[in-house]
């Protein structure tokens, strides 16, 4: 089963329920692998013990143009929906701008004299760690100045599948648009953590509506309750969502968190907190 | 003069600290570029005037009718967003990344491209000035070019209305959104928070930076939690000649003027948060 751990909003609690959530999975002896899909700001291995075992490069497609065999027609620039080669055949000059590429080949299909040559760039890193000797965690991390997250949280998600693991976790980037969906698109279930404030409220509705475009079946967690209003618990009540659980707001979280200490560790109530959330995500 | 507020880290406090700014400010364009989660008008309490559609990009259909069953279309797609079931190729819109390849290459043109249309710019006055929000659909994407639009429009309202200052509520990632947010401003806050997950993203945000020419102000928020890591934070960027213009408390005040739908200068001018952020915004502007 691969869950995949959400929310509109940056800063809710993401990689707080990930890393905890994957602590009690592996003590209840299950079979369970991490997957940091937060390329951009990857975090998760701060929280859980690790053994770096292996790097692979995640490359995408560029092009590069050969000028002897190109005749400056500009078909390649035309082919481009990215507006990334520009073309000026009066100062006989071409150029492929990097940045916006993505990486489609439309320019090397469209050109008919193959002076589109293939080459590729380094756009991030997939790091696969191990735990107790077992390969179980894989953090993707795009390389800084890259615009598109995409191809490396592909990357990351293909290290493991649900026929090795029994469950598979993905902490997700923060935000409703492309990464987040490259990242819940393929999972079972989705957990949206949230916070119970107006902002919480109008990211979280946000992400359900994108999760029901996609028909991906999801649950909430709010963290921090105590703080805030009541908004969040009411759309949650009078939708009939599923609230999985509620993370208390402590001060006590909020330091060992941020010394990057699993609170499971150190907090028994929250502990058996966690506990009822694996048994309900085993009853789903 | 055109300020970014980013964070690398998401839910550090951008948009509270920006409307807080904003609120301390009377002749401002504010920009909410957080496209995929915007809040700034929750605590701005904006009046909207115009709305305008916004084409974040197109997805490839197939005509079914047409369509010879080949599976060309699927073999080129370098985004593994057509599938093959029972030799008919079915697309995901999500996965499709509109490059108008299948499109061009299908034998018999059963593919056309359908744009995705649902998303809005909104733009609206508020006590301060204009303010500009972008919102992106479900589902839809291209958040930079959609930054990149809604900058444009903060560019032209402020030469139109003589608008001296533009603030930029940023999304959180360095990602393109956050590359369309800070190209071409004139000064960058990076709001943080002293846990390990903060001072990490903000190594790598700063980074990002050093890529760009631009002057780097920080706001270490909700310093009280783990007073260590601010010291630890503070000392960093002082070795890379960062300057950290205020270290905010947590305080259940901040929470509350969210819940009260506003800023913490408007909620409680005299709130150490506003005081200190008074101090920062004279030193940013200055």
């Amino acid at each position: 089963m691969i869950i995949a751990v959400a929310s509109g909003k940056g800063g809710t609690g993401k990689t707080l329920v990930a890393s905890n959530l994957y602590r009690i999975l592996s003590e209840n002896n299950r079979s369970v692998a991490l997957v940091d899909c937060d390329v951009e700001e990857p975090n998760i291995i701060n929280f859980v013990p690790h053994r770096l075992q292996r790097e692979i490069e995640v490359k995408e497609y560029r092009p590069t143009i050969n000028s002897d065999k190109c005749t400056l027609c500009g078909k390649c620039a035309e082919y481009c929906s990215y507006n990334a080669i520009f073309c000026e055949p009066r100062s006989h000059y071409i150029k492929v701008i990097e940045e916006l590429c993505h990486g489609c080949h439309a320019c090397s299909l469209a050109c008919e004299y193959g002076a589109i040559e293939s080459s590729s760039k380094k756009v991030g890193v997939v790091s696969l760690y191990s735990n107790k000797d077992k390969i179980c965690i894989a953090e993707g991390k795009m390389e800084i100045g890259n615009h598109s997250a995409i191809s490396t949280i592909k990357a990351t998600k293909s290290i493991f599948d649900t026929s090795e693991y029994q469950y598979i976790i993905y902490d997700s980037p923060p935000g409703t648009s492309c990464p987040f969906m490259e990242t819940v698109l393929n999972s079972d279930y989705v957990i949206l953590v949230t916070e119970p404030t107006p902002f919480g409220l109008s990211d979280l509705k946000q992400a359900i509506e994108t999760l029901k475009l996609m028909n991906r079946p999801f649950g909430i967690i709010v963290n921090r309750s105590g703080l805030g209003d009541n908004g969040v618990y009411d759309y949650i009540k009078s939708n009939k969502y599923s609230l999985l659980a509620e993370i208390p707001y402590d001060q006590k979280i909020a330091k060992l968190y941020s010394n990057g200490e699993l609170i499971v560790d150190y907090l028994p109530e929250v502990k058996s907190l966690f506990e009822k959330l694996v048994n309900e995500l085993n009853n789903l | 003069m055109e300020i970014a507020v980013i964070s690398g880290k998401g839910g550090s406090g951008k948009s509270s600290i920006s409307a807080a700014l904003i609120s301390m400010l009377s002749n401002v364009v504010a920009v909410d570029c957080d496209v995929d989660a915007s809040n700034l008008h929750l605590l701005l309490n904006p009046t909207w005037e115009n709305e305008y559609q916004f084409i974040s990009g197109s997805f490839a259909v197939v005509n079914k009718d047409l369509c010879i069953r080949c599976g060309k279309c699927s073999q080129l797609c370098s985004f593994d967003a057509i599938r093959v079931v029972n030799h008919s190729p079915i697309i995901n819109e999500f996965s499709c990344d509109g490059c108008q390849l299948c499109m061009r290459e299908c034998p018999v043109s059963a593919i056309s491209m359908e744009n995705n249309d649902k998303s809005r710019i909104c733009v609206g006055h508020t006590k301060y000035g204009n303010i500009i929000s972008g919102r992106l659909a479900p589902g839809e994407e291209n958040s930079g070019k959609m930054v990149n639009e809604l900058r444009q429009l903060s560019r032209d309202i402020a030469d139109r209305q003589h608008r001296d200052i533009i603030v930029l509520d940023g999304p959180p990632g360095i990602g393109c959104a956050v590359i369309s947010t800070i190209i071409g401003v004139d000064k960058i806050i990076v709001v943080t928070e002293p846990s390990i997950s903060g001072f990490l993203d903000l190594k790598r945000v700063v980074k990002l930076l050093h890529h760009y020419d631009i002057p780097i102000f920080v706001i270490i928020n909700k310093y009280t939690l783990n007073e260590e890591t601010t010291s630890s934070i503070i000392h960093w960027c002082e070795i890379e000649h960062i300057s950290v213009i205020a270290t905010l408390p947590f305080l259940e005040e901040m929470v509350k003027s969210i819940v009260g739908g506003q800023t913490i200068f408007e909620y409680n001018p005299n709130s150490v948060v506003s005081e200190k952020l008074k101090v920062a915004l004279s030193l940013i502007v200055n």
